[in-house]
């Protein structure tokens, strides 16, 4: 039974964000600290002909400017530090460094911005046009590691397609599998439809500031960050350094929700402009200016063609998306959508072609469930619509596509390591009272009428081949160096669990030490695609069961006898016992002190040659400090790790104001073994708020005579406020351990909002008696126009419009 | 584009309201009156407005507060509401909720409870419009140039105006207004030389008369005060909002109603609208049809038929003419 997995804690940085002690980026001071403020592009596309500071470097205060010239040029189509083509409204061009911030302020309103203005696009179709304007002068498609190409459709593309539909024409990314005809040939129903996803802001709380100074030789950068150890080789290439002249310190994050993976860009301007002003520089990103800079969710036109047996199995599944992209590399949402297909509906035969399209909007990166959530919220509707022409229930058919431990992933039809979506279905339908719901669809009390939905979503959580170090020392604590990243989930802190877990401590005698690179953290993966928990469990325990087999070795070694003699736990306290007499055993803290007498491998001297650098060179900086537990997880690990998720929904919709109330919604989440309820719980819940905020509100505004943003501000862009959401959400989980994980656990962040999203959206159109928007988010206005049976304002294709 | 970085200003902070009068009318159009800040400090961090003196009212007790009217003072017996007050006190005060809950009904639909507990009902009426290109830092009509961004085709004008656009287009964005016009509530306007008493429905300024600005204030003119006069004290009301979410949003549509019945007849009714048109849209032609109909399904429909005629949409504003129709069929409903 195991002590600490599955139980709930309070994680050690709770305090101190309750009572506003943490430190957040923008909370660092240093002496002499000067403050640098953005100089962005007020055009969606532009060429920087010059850049006159001499009024704005003369007045007192100011110190210095950066510019492109100054900082590492990204290969294109990379985010860029600064540029001389801006690609978007509100691209850094430069940035300027004052003694405070007005002062700064002030003198870039007197810095002279020569921009010749260029061609822009915020439509993707618009582009794919044969005469359509390129968002990059090089063209408006991306391949990745080949770079932007032009791409046109032709005359006939376009006018192949009727109104409303997605037009289909030349493509750069392309997959299949099975016999696609001889599916639709089998289908008693083939949906066709053409749907469109918005683009949307991250709305991470706290903008990406930073601040930066160089001290002995050493670059150290106080930054926003999801991850920890997995930032510092791409943040060391931004700034120009080798990975160990580099100190990052991310106790704290404010949201990252994927737009802070790993390092950014802009978050080396503070060491540039210090490096070259030779003070330490802080430089905090305003609310307006986090929506330019703070990346996207890639928005989608789309068209799916699904064909559906009789009994609802879904035989052929042909999908095709033009991803708006941004102006740069961008993200696969759209391949990681075909994906989600595949595994989510396992359709027995499959095509999938897209191609991004370049936009002069804000570059695009992964947002909590990249391409598999705008494709939940496209698809799942369809589901709904399929399932009343075929007569079968919606769970029902979502129960006969769902996959299984013996389902296969994408183009490549690889593996996976255990599913049980149809698990959570049943735990779902059961505990929802589903078929109870369902009698009260289309319910109408006065103008408020009843819909009842189901949802489900994907991704892929989990990788191997990261590190675990632990250190135990002769007071007999236990210090976990863990390289995880803090980016609001704990699970930082709960794979920490796995290791204290194996070596049967007292969490309270455990130490976590993390959020600074110079504390000697293990290498990790960066906390991105739900894949911590399976990732970094894996690497904790096999850390631990290194940590194990040394000191049984040294209990051998001061009692008698060989390793295999002895073992740990078994309600003996934190140390180490001989099987045959219990009473004769060490403390972990004498075996500590022992380690670090012995030497070598014990106490980090040796180490395995295949750790990964962060870790050798922290252990390095450890040796002689304690016993050592490190290796790197070499454990089995064979297919995709799947998360996924299932959400109940049922809400009461005013047919004359447009206006819903959620009801009640359940979140079911399959992430195999539960590591920390509480966590997980404010996963499923979070998850689903985000989810309706997807579905219901979020989108990016463009004017496209201007190419500015209509949403810059929170009250603008709308995320889901306390009262759009039912104080109660309830959540379960299918607890069904992962074979491929030591504790049997899954990531799932991620599909808990593709979920929520589509279980509204199914919902709206359920209240409104079948009518598929084939759009999100479906806002109150559009709401009212279909209930007024009148035309909607935008374009069945048309993007970021209102 | 928001930069989040003030200016510097002078910051005066008079103790009581004849000195404010005094520093407006010796600074004016240089001084910017700070009553919440929820608007002002939008416009400072944006650097759209620079003024060179802030007059911060929050230390002036006496624009403060929810007071009976003296009969013989007021000539009514209503009450008299500073225009300091928060919009949280105005929800919470006990005889607005007793005899005006239309006024509590729509404070407590601003924003969000943070923002009302700072937010005045003052601030609230007198602040600027929230066309998101105006905001943005659009030299449009209102902001001294010489177009209209929002209203030109293809413009993202969905919270915009559907009545009385006159160049431009944009809408009254608050919750409060609507329901003083529908209280016939009066305005009390001071300045240094003289008090000026403007009936509610004149304070809003359309384009028409002055592109500029929202309301009828000038330069040293300051709301002191909000007079509601006793003739709807406890009719029945009537206030509905609907907007993308259920607090800190602007309405997309709003109407406040107070209606008067007798012998099972409507006696008399007041009905406005709030974000279709510059000005909270008082709809006299409805209250004229109601006026002597019963309170029933057909006469709701007539009324939300003719609340929308003339309605002149724009691109992506449509749908305001059916919410609008169903909000006002709700309110004559009851």
């Amino acid at each position: 039974m195991p002590e600490l997995i599955g139980k709930d804690f309070t994680p050690p940085d709770v305090i101190a964000k309750v009572t506003g002690r943490a430190k957040y980026a923008e909370d660092f001071r240093a002496d002499g600290m000067l403050f640098c403020r953005l100089i962005t592009s007020p055009m969606p596309h532009a060429r920087v002909l010059g850049i006159d500071a001499s009024e704005a470097l003369a007045m007192e205060g100011v110190v210095a400017i950066l510019t492109a010239a100054d900082v590492p040029e990204i290969p294109a189509p990379g985010n860029p530090i600064l540029t001389n083509t801006p690609h978007f409204v509100g691209e850094p061009v430069a940035a300027l460094a004052a003694v405070d911030e007005t002062t700064a302020q002030d003198a870039i309103r007197k810095v002279r911005l020569e921009l010749e203005p260029l061609p822009f696009v915020v439509d993707p179709l618009e582009s794919l046009r044969p005469d359509g304007p390129n968002a990059r002068e090089d063209g408006n498609t991306v391949v990745r590691r080949e770079g932007v190409s032009e791409i046109k459709w032709t005359d006939a593309d376009f006018a192949a397609a009727a109104d409303g539909q997605l037009p289909m024409g030349e493509v750069n990314n392309e997959w299949s599998y099975g016999d696609l005809e001889a599916g639709f040939r089998d289908a008693a129903v083939v949906l066709d439809e053409s749907f469109v996803t918005a683009g949307t802001s991250h709305h991470s709380m706290e903008p990406r500031s930073a601040m930066a100074y160089w001290q002995n030789g050493k670059c150290h950068v106080f930054g926003s960050s999801q991850s920890q150890s997995a930032t510092l080789g791409s943040l060391a290439r931004y700034i120009g350094i080798e990975p160990d002249d580099l100190v990052f310190v991310a106790e704290f994050c404010g949201g990252g929700f994927g737009s802070k993976g790993s390092a950014y860009p802009v978050m080396s301007i503070p060491a540039h402009m210090s490096r070259k002003t030779g003070r330490p520089v802080m430089m905090r990103i305003s609310r307006a200016e986090e929506y330019a800079i703070g990346l996207a969710r890639a928005g989608f036109q789309g068209r799916i063609r699904l064909g559906f047996r009789d009994d609802g199995r879904i035989t052929a599944a042909d999908l095709f998306i033009v991803q708006e992209n941004g102006p740069n590399s961008g993200f696969g949402d759209l391949g990681s959508a075909a994906g989600a297909v595949s595994i989510v509906y396992t359709p027995l035969a499959m095509r999938f072609r897209g191609i991004p399209v370049l936009t002069n909007t804000p570059a695009r990166g992964a947002q909590r469930g990249p391409g598999q959530n705008q494709i939940a919220c496209a698809v799942e509707p369809l589901l709904d619509k399929a399932a009343a022409q075929l007569g079968i229930d919606r769970v029902a058919i979502r129960r006969i596509n769902a996959p299984d431990g013996d389902s296969r992933y994408g183009a490549n039809r690889a593996p996976v390591t255990s599913a049980h979506l149809r698990e959570a279905l049943d735990m779902g339908a059961d505990r929802f009272g589903w078929d109870e719901r369902l009698a009260r669809s289309g319910e109408r009390r006065g103008s408020k009428v009843t819909g009842v939905a189901v949802g489900q979503a994907f991704h892929s959580a989990g990788m191997s081949g990261q590190d675990g170090l632990v250190r135990i020392t002769p007071d007999g604590k236990l210090h976990i160096h863990c390289g995880v990243g803090n980016l609001g989930t704990y699970s930082y802190a709960g794979v920490s669990r796995a290791a204290a877990e194996v070596l049967g401590y007292d969490w309270e005698n455990c130490v976590i030490v993390r959020g600074d690179s110079s504390r000697n953290l293990a290498s990790s993966s960066p906390q991105v695609g739900s894949n911590t928990t399976f990732t970094m469990t894996r690497a904790a325990y096999v850390a631990a069961i290194d940590a194990v087999e040394k000191l049984k070795t040294i209990a051998a070694m001061e009692l008698g006898g060989s390793p295999e003699d002895y073992d740990i736990g078994g309600g003996t306290g934190e140390a180490v016992f001989a099987r045959a007499n219990p009473s004769r055993r060490i403390s972990y803290a004498r075996a500590a002190e022992r380690a670090i007498a012995e030497g070598g491998r014990f106490s980090g001297y040796e180490v395995p040659d295949d750790l990964n650098p962060v870790t050798a060179a922290s252990v390095a900086n450890l040796a002689g400090t304690g016993l050592i537990g490190v290796a790197r997880d070499n454990l089995p690990h064979t297919g995709y790790v799947p998360a996924l998720a299932a959400g109940f929904i049922e809400i009461e919709l005013d047919v004359e104001t447009g206006a819903f109330e959620i009801v009640d919604y359940l979140g079911v989440a399959d992430c195999g073994t539960v590591v920390h309820p509480q966590g997980l719980a404010a996963q499923v819940k979070g998850g689903a708020v985000m989810g309706f905020g997807m579905a219901a509100l979020e989108r990016h505004v463009y004017d496209r005579r201007y190419g500015v943003a209509g949403n810059i501000g929170f009250h603008q862009a709308k995320p889901p406020s306390y009262l759009d959401v039912p104080s109660h959400l309830d959540w379960a989980a299918t607890d069904i351990a992962d074979p491929q994980n030591p504790v049997g656990a899954k990531g799932v962040g991620e599909p808990l909002m593709g979920c929520s999203a589509a279980a509204l959206l199914c919902a709206i159109s359920d209240a409104l008696g079948g009518h598929y928007f084939n759009r999100i988010p479906v806002v109150p206005d559009m709401i009212v126009n279909v209930l007024a049976e009148q035309a909607q304002s935008h374009g069945p294709l048309e993007v970021n419009t209102q | 584009m928001l930069n989040d970085m003030m200016t510097h200003f002078d910051l005066l902070q008079p103790p009581d309201l004849d000195t404010a009068l005094d520093l407006l009318s010796r600074h004016g159009a240089d001084a910017w009156p700070l009553a919440g800040g929820y608007d002002s400090f939008d416009w400072f961090k944006n650097r759209g407005k620079q003024p060179g003196v802030v007059i911060d009212l929050e230390g002036i007790e006496e624009l403060r507060g929810v007071r009976e009217s003296d009969p013989s003072a007021d000539g009514d017996n209503g009450i008299t509401i500073g225009a300091m007050t928060t919009l949280a006190a105005v929800e919470a005060d006990p005889i607005i909720q007793s005899r005006y809950p239309l006024l509590a009904a729509a404070a407590a639909q601003v924003a969000s409870p943070q923002i009302r507990n700072a937010g005045t009902i003052g601030g609230n009426v007198c602040q600027d419009t929230r066309c998101w290109y105006y905001r943005y830092g659009m030299t449009c009509y209102r902001a001294g140039g010489n177009t209209c961004y929002a209203g030109a085709r293809g413009a993202m004008n969905r919270e915009h105006a559907i009545f009385g656009a006159d160049r431009c287009v944009a809408v009254t964005p608050s919750d409060v207004a609507p329901a003083l016009v529908a209280l016939d509530a009066d305005m009390i306007v001071r300045s240094a030389r003289r008090e000026r008493v403007v009936p509610a429905a004149g304070f809003f300024m359309p384009p028409s008369v002055d592109i500029t600005r929202m309301t009828v204030l000038e330069p040293g003119d300051l709301l002191t005060a909000m007079r509601i006069p006793g003739r709807w004290a406890g009719a029945d009301f009537h206030f509905e909002k609907v907007a993308d979410r259920k607090t800190w949003d602007f309405a997309m549509v709003s109407v406040a109603a107070a209606v008067r019945e007798a012998g099972g007849l409507i006696e008399d009714a007041r009905i406005v609208a709030g974000a279709v048109q510059c000005i909270p849209r008082r709809m006299t032609e409805v209250e004229d049809l109601v006026r002597g109909l019963p309170r029933d399904e057909t006469t709701a429909e007539m009324a939300g038929a003719l609340a929308v005629r003339g309605a002149d949409p724009l691109d992506y504003n449509h749908f305001k003419i059916p919410l609008l129709r169903n909000l006002v069929k709700r309110a004559v409903r009851g």
